[in-house]
């Protein structure tokens, strides 16, 4: 018998005997048990306003917090001098992108030599850029993070290798809450979804020596999110 | 007593004094149970999520066979390659046989504590691989060579300046004590091994059935490194990872870094379905995903204590209790430390060896309520005695209660021993304390509080 069938076998023999349902000690007898549904998540978790506006303040405020910096501008030209200007002062010199309507008009307006990471790269040239441009799939304000994926942010590296990550995102992609992100990449990559998915939530942190907050641990020192 | 019972009780002793010991750990806990408490206040219904976050991992470990071939099917589906592994030699012989077949050399892992359980790093070392931990906490207990003190926070219990020490000692580079710029090192010393590493290991936190993928709750972004530029990625997880659906995540993500560390979420929580796909232009060429039982099925057989399958391993409990917070993570001397180690350890290595953690616990229950996943820890400490004595009774215990019984059923002979015990006290404060008393491991650390002048009965009695 293979260890597969074998361990399978085990655990099938193991619940023959049932177990007491959570807060029911004594309670083992046959009861339907009903995971929890979006309003039922929904009830419990941190609030979240219902406009617009409420959710995008509440995500600079989430932004904040975390040491990110949220700018809210007007459309993509407002975009490309907010990122002309961050670019300056930063004195980059190599920028890493993929191909994208936002992430295409970002690099233009930078005028850097920039390395395209949706086609094979060379991951010691991505180490040695400055900064790393994505798209992303959508924005929480329940918890201030960028839905990204290998898909649809140029790869798995680009967001978490260089030191500084800007991300490029729509109104329309801000969602209210976790449960709302879940059911969008349901809906979004349903049949068929990328090999990563990843939710960033500020730079990269760590608490280890002492528990102080430092930043830029291993990923990203500085994240920036460009929301149009 | 046994070995590990003596090497116990030597440590405690020993950290339970040591005052720098104790302010290190105060400190840091202090500052965690604001970060937590805030993050719980946020919730609308913490009391609710619990619930909910119970009733979920109930149904993941009571359909785990259902749910873990669901999880198999979806992730050989996209091309990972799944293996099963009943005890610890079999997962290193796995792991051991891909790195072989890679012909690798430079290994980078983030953290896991499935890896610590198996000893992987030792087996890997042993067998001539250079092996990097890249979580910054596991690196540096790493550069000392010590196991993680906690399951959270590897390097609690070490300052700044212990931390600097080993850096000068074994990297030969440490500008400061200064938390900042020790972190720096560690990025620049890690940077070129993620760029050098063939293969990459890491945990999971959670592994989701419906959709094949394995879920990863970091600060770092250590793993996600390791996940993106490795050549060949495995991951190695217990069998008792599993979640239902996707969704559930929603509820769980928040859940694990409010009682872990205190945040509304981590950092980076990421999920991996797979090794690169069509069309994607980097990540591993090949995804291994080590399913390890070692002794978890026994576990599940025990239906009373099933649901200490259901830990998340925030760690919340370690935190919460007050002997974890006197003896220190090391001095348990097992993999899974405080309350949740104390209840799974004797279950997973042997009850009569591991039964003296039953007893580290002051039944305050202090675990359970904090548990975010409502496991009945502080019971099942007790069940853990009551199994220990049933397989090996202990005669003194025997002897003590066959005298204690027709004692404590006879009003009369206990009036007479209640009478005794107030003449005997005073004889006792003799020698109280001192190599003479019968009771010295007691009483040594104890006060015993007078026995009553008067009984109630004889209370009640003068009073009418």
């Amino acid at each position: 018998m293979s260890e597969r069938d074998d361990i399978l076998a085990r655990v099938r023999e193991a619940l023959t005997v049932p177990a007491p349902m959570p807060g029911h000690d004594h309670d083992t007898g046959p009861r339907a048990l009903v995971l929890p549904s979006m309003a039922d998540q929904r009830r419990v978790l941190p609030a979240v306003g219902q406009s617009f506006d409420e959710q995008a303040a509440l995500f600079r405020r989430k932004a904040v917090e975390l040491h990110a910096d949220f700018r809210l501008v007007k459309d993509v030209a407002a975009m490309a001098a907010e990122l002309k200007a961050i670019c300056a002062a930063e004195k980059w010199q190599r920028a890493a992108s993929h191909a994208g309507e936002l992430t295409g008009a970002a690099c233009r307006a930078l005028g850097l030599p920039i390395l395209l990471t949706d086609q094979a790269f060379d991951k010691r040239e991505l180490a040695r850029c400055d900064v790393g441009i994505s798209d992303c799939d959508a924005l929480v304000a329940q918890t201030g993070s960028v839905v990204v994926t290998s898909r649809s942010a140029g790869g798995r590296a680009l967001s978490v290798l260089p030191p500084h990550h800007v991300v490029v995102a729509r109104r329309e992609q801000l969602l209210p809450d976790l449960p709302a992100a879940f059911a969008f990449l349901r809906s979004k990559y349903g049949a068929d979804y990328p090999s990563m998915i990843s939710f960033i939530t500020g730079p990269s942190r760590t608490g280890d020596i002492e528990r102080i907050l430092v930043l830029g641990a291993h990923g990203p020192k500085k994240l920036t999110i460009l929301c149009v | 007593m046994t070995e590990p019972a003596v090497q116990f009780k030597h440590d405690a002793r020993r950290l339970s004094a040591d005052l720098r010991h104790r302010q290190i750990i105060l400190t840091a806990m202090g500052n965690y149970e604001v970060a937590r408490d805030q993050r719980k206040g946020a919730f609308q219904d913490w009391q609710s999520a619990r619930q909910m976050a119970a009733e979920t991992k109930w149904d993941a470990i009571n359909h785990l066979d259902r749910h873990l071939e669901q999880l198999v099917r979806n992730l050989e589906a996209r091309g990972t390659k799944v293996h099963w592994a009943a005890t610890d030699q079999q997962a290193r012989d796995i792991i051991l046989g891909i790195l072989r077949a890679k012909k690798a050399r430079i290994i980078v892992k983030s953290k896991a504590m499935t890896s610590e359980e198996i000893h992987l790093n030792e087996a890997m070392e042993q067998a001539g691989y250079e092996v990097v931990e890249s979580d910054l906490g596991e690196f540096i207990v790493q550069l000392r060579e010590e196991p993680p003190y906690h399951i959270v926070f590897p390097a609690m219990h070490l300052t700044r300046d212990d931390i600097k020490d080993v850096f000068q000692r074994k990297l030969g580079d440490a500008p400061s004590n200064n938390p900042e710029e020790l972190t720096m090192v560690a990025r620049r010393v890690l940077r070129e091994k993620y760029l050098q590493a063939d293969v990459g290991i890491t945990g999971a936190n959670f592994a989701i059935a419906e959709t094949g993928m394995l879920s990863i709750t970091e600060n770092e972004g250590n793993a996600r490194l390791t996940a993106a530029l490795s050549r060949t990625m495995i991951t190695l997880l217990g069998i008792e990872k599993v979640l239902p659906r996707l969704e559930d995540l929603a509820l769980f993500l928040p859940m694990l870094a409010a009682m872990g560390t205190g945040q509304a979420i981590t950092c980076y929580n990421t999920l991996y379905g797979g090794p690169r796909q069509p069309g994607e232009s980097d990540g591993p060429g090949e995804y291994h995903v080590v399913l390890l039982d070692n002794h978890r099925t026994a576990l599940l057989a025990d239906a009373e204590q099933r649901d200490s399958l259901h830990c998340i391993r925030c760690g919340a409990c370690l935190n919460a209790c007050p002997i974890f917070r006197n003896v220190g993570g090391h001095t348990y001397g097992t993999t899974y430390c405080g309350p949740i180690g104390a209840v799974i350890t004797p279950n997973l290595r042997g009850l009569n060896e591991w039964r003296h953690l039953s007893y580290a616990s002051s039944l305050c229950g202090a675990c359970t309520e904090t548990c975010p996943v409502k496991i009945n820890l502080h019971h099942h400490l007790l069940q853990n005695r009551r199994n220990a004595s049933r397989r090996r009774p202990s005669w003194w215990q025997r002897i003590a209660f066959q005298v204690f019984a027709p004692v404590a059923n006879k009003p009369a002979l206990w009036a007479l021993v209640t009478r005794m015990g107030r003449l005997g006290q005073k004889a006792h404060s003799l020698v109280k304390g001192g190599r003479l008393d019968p009771a010295y491991a007691w009483t040594k650390t104890r006060d015993l509080p007078p026995v009553a002048k008067q009984s109630f009965k004889e209370w009640w009695r003068a009073r009418r």
